[in-house]
């Protein structure tokens, strides 16, 4: 084995240059998954953060009759007395926050513009804030007895040109199906770095919230976040609700999931087509070899060597390419990876027409050990795989006719 | 003792709708310890018989015997199996891996045989010293002139101890005083071994060093006789 790695080395050694640059196709070709992937790990982990700190929660308990797509305020549909039901589930180890909230749909009008936007009424003192608290970029954070302020996010406040202590008009549908309107000031401008959210969303002090829409003492939802992700199964069955329904994150979120899922299959066809190509160097590369080689392949042939080793010297060839490979792959990739994952990689999510999910604005990639193995050991294959026609060319050639080739 | 033989040997090869007849019915009996050379015009089917005798090719006709075993029929890696341990080739081209130090290039039909590295070792450092090169087992084939080459050569075709060597145009690429070394190398080791050398040739100054010549003519025997 050892006489074979030598031979294969010295072999790949006779044209450097040849050698270096059919390594170098296969470690563009991983730099470029090794980008690729964690891209998508890194658009898809900000998504489902995204979506969990600011949409869904990790667990949400609503009343059974609750409807999200018409954002209904019935209040059949609300939870009375939301704290109540929020007191015991806060009180869980693993749960960082169990907060009411209450959404409702509605428009907000300045003089010379209006917009959709989602009313969204807090309880400010919540840590599930954190994000629009943390994301302030001007103004200060609203209070539970503000009755005239609201916050809003700073994509929405581009749009219409407004900024702190601006006046608007809010309208929202109530509870009793009718639309109520009042004037608002502006506190503040917050940004939760996902344009998506920040461009609908208006929040207001809870009790305002339902003082506006008619709710009165109900939530439309009790938003619960835990300290870790992996916990939802267990505080979901430790929750107690009776007539309510619990619903988890992936309950809540199951296109981000199923593109998740896509995403997965799709890449890993694209990682096969982007190798397969960078393969047809090495498939070049070796046949060109086989052929400047033949007299040599007849005189190992001559002296006894079977079909077989002859096949493995040269597939032996393509592992030290593909080492080669995947040693520049690593070092192209891994500063690409480490500068994506420290600077990011600006996106502007909602041009490309994907509504309905929150991505953030700045990609930041994010490379798991398992896709980096998975990536090289894919690159190893190709490669070996790329080496298998001009081997098998090389041990079916006759002695004789490999003998008689010009040099 | 019987080293090779052929019997009613043909060979024909077919290019296209041309047939051509290398070989119309060979026979020869090759003995152990011979120093024959196979004499001919070209196209006379010298090197066409050699690479039957060497397993390199199959006839079209006939039987091919080596070591009393038919390897008329046998596959390519029989063919590769009974090459490795009972046949030495040198070619009339200087046939070293130019990427293997000649010590390297030795080894190589060691390897293949399976011996040990102590064992390889003590045979090939052997071997260098009986051709003239114990000091040159760490140069590459570019490194050394053609006459030495071919010693590397001669040496590889020696490594496994075969019984049967076959050189064709041994020294048609070499000038007259390396000519000359590698045939006294080959006759030397043919008389200190006992091992069979069968060349061909249409060099006089080579044919001068075989005890039996074999004249082939339009893929016949046309005169088999001892000399010396």
């Amino acid at each position: 084995m050892i006489q074979m790695l030598r031979l294969a080395f010295r072999n790949l050694g006779r044209n450097r240059r040849r050698s270096f640059f059919s390594a170098l196709a296969m470690g563009l070709a991983l730099a470029l998954l090794l980008v690729m992937a964690s891209f998508i790990e890194g658009e898809m982990m900000s998504a489902v953060e995204s979506t969990i700190g600011l949409q869904s929660g990790h667990l949400q308990v609503r009343s059974a009759n609750y409807n999200e797509a018409r954002t209904s305020l019935k209040w059949e549909d609300l939870i009375e007395n939301p704290e109540q039901v929020a007191a015991p589930i806060a009180s869980l180890a693993p749960v960082t926050a169990a907060t009411p909230r209450l959404y409702a749909s509605g428009f907000i009008t300045t003089r010379q513009e209006a917009a959709g936007v989602r009313v969204l009424g807090i309880d400010p003192a919540s840590a599930a804030n954190a994000p629009y608290r943390d994301g302030m970029l001007e103004g200060a954070f609203i209070s539970a007895e503000d009755r005239q302020g609201v916050l809003i996010g700073h994509t929405l406040a581009r749009r219409l040109d407004l900024a702190t202590g601006d006046s608007v008009n809010l309208s929202v549908n109530t509870s009793s199906g009718d639309v109520d309107e009042q004037a608002f000031i502006i506190r503040g401008i917050f940004s939760t770095g996902t344009s998506g959210f920040d461009g609908l969303t208006v929040l207001l002090p809870l009790a305002k919230a339902q003082a506006f829409t008619g709710a009165e003492n109900r939530a439309s939802s009790v938003f619960v976040l835990l300290k870790d992700t992996g916990q939802t199964e267990s505080v979901l069955a430790a929750i107690q609700a009776p007539g309510y329904q619990v619903l988890t994150w992936q309950d809540m979120n199951e296109m981000l999931i199923q593109i998740e899922q896509l995403s997965g299959s799709y890449m890993g066809f694209f990682y096969l087509i982007v190798l397969g190509i960078a393969a047809t160097v090495i498939i070049n590369t070796q046949i060109m070899s086989v052929y400047e080689r033949t007299r040599e392949i007849g005189i190992l042939s001559a002296i006894g060597m079977r079909g077989r080793r002859l096949m493995a010297i040269f597939l032996t060839e393509c592992g030290l390419l593909a080492v080669g490979g995947i040693v520049l792959g690593l070092i192209v990739g891994g500063i690409a990876v480490a500068y994506l994952t420290r600077y990011g990689f600006p996106m502007d999510i909602e041009s490309f027409g994907i509504t309905g999910m929150l991505f953030s604005d700045t990609i930041y990639t994010k490379l798991t050990v398992q896709d980096a193995l998975q990536l090289i050991a894919m690159t190893f294959i190709v490669t070996l795989l790329a080496g298998v026609y001009p081997a098998v060319l090389a041990a079916r050639m006759e002695p004789v006719a490999a003998l008689r080739a010009e040099k | 003792m019987e080293v090779a033989k052929v019997e009613n040997v043909t060979r024909i090869y077919t290019v296209g709708k041309v047939e051509t007849h290398a070989l119309r019915g060979v026979n020869l009996t090759i003995e152990s310890g011979e120093f024959t050379a196979l004499v001919g015009p070209s196209g006379s089917g010298k090197t066409t018989l050699l690479q039957l005798l060497g397993c390199l090719d199959r006839p079209s006709g006939g039987r091919v015997f080596i070591g009393g075993k038919d390897v008329s029929q046998l596959n390519r890696d029989q063919r590769a199996d009974m090459r490795r341990g009972t046949i030495g080739f040198i070619f009339q081209f200087f046939a070293l891996i130019p990427t293997l130090t000649a010590y390297e290039n030795i080894e190589m039909p060691l390897l293949l045989n399976g011996h040990s590295a102590g064992e390889r070792d003590a045979r090939i450092k052997e071997l260098l010293e009986a051709v003239g090169l114990g000091d040159r087992g760490t140069s590459r084939p570019d490194q050394l002139s053609g006459g030495q080459q071919q010693r590397v050569a001669i040496a590889r075709a020696l490594a496994s101890k075969p019984s049967l060597i076959l050189a064709d145009e041994p020294t048609a690429n070499l000038d007259t005083p390396n000519g000359k070394q590698v045939m006294e190398t080959m006759t030397r080791l043919n008389k200190e071994t006992g091992v069979t050398f069968v060349f061909a040739t249409h060099d006089p100054r080579v044919i001068e060093y075989a005890r039996r010549i074999v004249t082939l003519r339009d893929g016949l025997v046309a005169e088999d006789k001892a000399v010396h």
